[in-house]
């Protein structure tokens, strides 16, 4: 087609920047070509992840934090994400490339709701993080099975009511009793929290909406990192 | 042509109440974590007329059955898929119940929430899907006798439509009110915006349009201004939360009492809203304070 883009005719700098674009108006076809353009070129897997998907999706989460980008344009580049991070992850494995790290996620017992723990998820696998999802109503028992399981450097777990809420607290308590607490951040959300509840309950953090949890993920990950390597 | 009840009420001018909010409601009344509010229409009855008894004694002229969660989408969360039927019909049974032992005259709005899901293509709903489904929901509520079908918290204008033409598909005489939540930095989580909702809504049968749920007064009363300023000729709908939830002591509070609300109503009117009621932490003392302060703003409802 004529109005095909050609990206071998893009120096790297500008096809990164090219497929950050595709990946804010979520074109899946356009990442897969762009990844594979960049592996061609020799890039390693670890710096097409972080320089061109990674820091796409930054820009896409930062816009929906400030109201510019709704869930439609975000689930959208999550896929387009996702399309990239399928020819991606295999490489990295296979590369011993850094990992990022590791997060579960549900949604606690007794709540069915999982739109927004969804889009955590995917903003999260956005940022790199391999997501394990464990969907809606979870009780302490799965939490705790699936930190055995995975090893997760964080587990994060919404509730939208506020008679569920309080089962965060449980989780929490679990986590300690099974001497687990400090492996893991553990991040809280959801529509009736706050700080104060989430530091109540003993959660890391409170992330008001998936922009913050990336965030704040982030940021936590690097201080306990830089925590354990200091210690 | 005869009028149906809705404009019937509305053409005597003035503001319709319509009631607060039942979730909330039934969790004070001791309904547990996850479990599904629609059940109790046939496990406890006599809770559900309770609420709608607290709603009509503070003056609801407009009260709406306890099937909010009721479409297959939500009640498969909790197996119940297969009693649809029963427990949209039985909800609106109990709340024409509630209104014929209260001397009558107030409508009987049955309730569609959201499915809880994203329609194709950002999620796996078929637009077909939510359309029969929505329409399942519709025929039962429908059969139960209600005056009035009223599709609330939709943050998407194709469910939105999907649950429009459900209804539709069963009864097109039924006056249909619908409802989107803008709580997202003033629009609705998919992003729209309350001036693009009322305008799809021009070419949808719609008897009445607003907000409800969301972030509590100030937000909805944002949302009725900008929905009258390019729609002054529609009927507007407003029904706030109490507010926002605030952890406290172990336990959820709303943050705005009934004096709150009692100015939200009347702002709301003055804003254009002709349908005006609470959402989510309402309590009949709540719409107590809010029917009192409309005063003779409210259209008398016979």
């Amino acid at each position: 087609m004529s109005d095909e883009f050609d990206l071998s005719k893009l120096d790297t700098p500008e096809l990164i920047g090219q497929m950050q674009d595709d990946l804010y108006d979520g074109l899946a076809d356009e990442i897969v070509a762009g990844v594979n353009e960049l592996l061609h070129r020799d890039m390693t897997p670890y710096d097409v992840l972080t320089q061109a998907l990674v820091a796409g999706m930054d820009i896409v989460g930062a816009d929906f934090r400030d109201g510019i980008l709704f869930v439609p344009e975000v689930l959208m580049a999550a896929k387009a994400m996702k399309a990239g991070m399928q020819i991606l992850r295999p490489l990295l494995a296979e590369t011993g490339a850094p990992q990022i790290g590791t997060v579960v996620i549900g949604t606690v017992k007794g709540d069915i709701h999982d739109i927004g723990k969804n889009l955590v998820a995917m903003m999260l696998e956005g940022a790199g993080f391999k997501v394990v999802n464990l969907g809606i109503n979870n009780d302490a028992d799965k939490f705790l099975a699936a930190v055995r399981e995975h090893k997760p450097i964080i587990v994060g777990m919404s509730a939208l009511l506020t008679t569920t809420m309080p089962y965060m607290g449980v989780v929490i308590k679990a986590l300690k009793e099974a001497g687990m607490r400090q492996d893991v951040i553990v991040l809280v959300g959801g529509a009736p929290l706050n700080a104060a509840f989430a530091e109540e309950i003993e959660a890391d953090a409170y992330c008001r909406d998936a922009a913050v949890a990336v965030q704040t993920a982030k940021s936590l990950v690097a201080i306990k990192r830089g925590a354990a390597e200091a210690g | 042509m005869t009028m149906d009840p809705l404009q019937t009420l509305l053409s005597r001018s003035g503001v319709i109440m319509a009631d607060g909010a039942m979730g909330t409601m039934l969790m004070d009344l001791g309904l547990e974590h996850g479990a599904s509010p629609e059940l109790w229409n046939v496990d406890q009855p006599d809770r559900i007329r309770s609420v709608h008894r607290g709603y009509l004694e503070a003056g609801a002229q407009l009260i709406l059955s306890n099937t909010f969660g009721g479409n297959r989408f939500r009640l498969g969360l909790h197996n119940l898929q297969d009693r649809a039927a029963e427990l949209n019909r039985v909800g609106v049974e109990l709340a024409r119940q509630a209104v014929d032992e209260a001397g009558g005259g107030a409508l009987v709005a049955g309730d569609i929430g959201p499915s809880g899901e994203l329609l194709e293509p950002f999620g796996n709903l078929t637009f077909a899907e939510a359309v029969a489904g929505f329409a399942e929901q519709a025929q039962a509520l429908i059969r139960g006798g209600a005056d009035v079908i009223w599709i609330e918290t939709i943050s998407a204008l194709d469910e939105l439509r999907a649950a429009i033409e459900g209804v539709k598909g069963i009864s097109p005489q039924i006056p249909v009110i619908a409802t989107m939540t803008f709580d997202t930095h003033g629009r609705t989580m998919m992003g729209v915006a309350p001036e693009e909702a009322i305008k799809a809504l021009e070419d949808l049968d719609v008897a009445a349009a607003g907000g409800n749920c969301g972030n509590g007064p100030d937000e909805i009363l944002s949302v009725i201004a900008k929905m009258h300023s390019v729609a002054p000729d529609r009927v507007l709908v407003a029904k706030s939360n109490a507010g926002i939830p605030k952890w406290m002591n172990g336990k959820t509070t709303y943050d705005a009492g009934p004096d709150q609300m009692a100015r939200y109503a009347v702002q709301a009117a003055e804003a254009g809203a002709r349908i005006i009621g609470a959402c989510c932490g309402s309590t009949p003392a709540h719409l107590n304070r809010m029917s009192a302060a409309l005063g003779d703003r409210m259209a008398r409802s016979k």
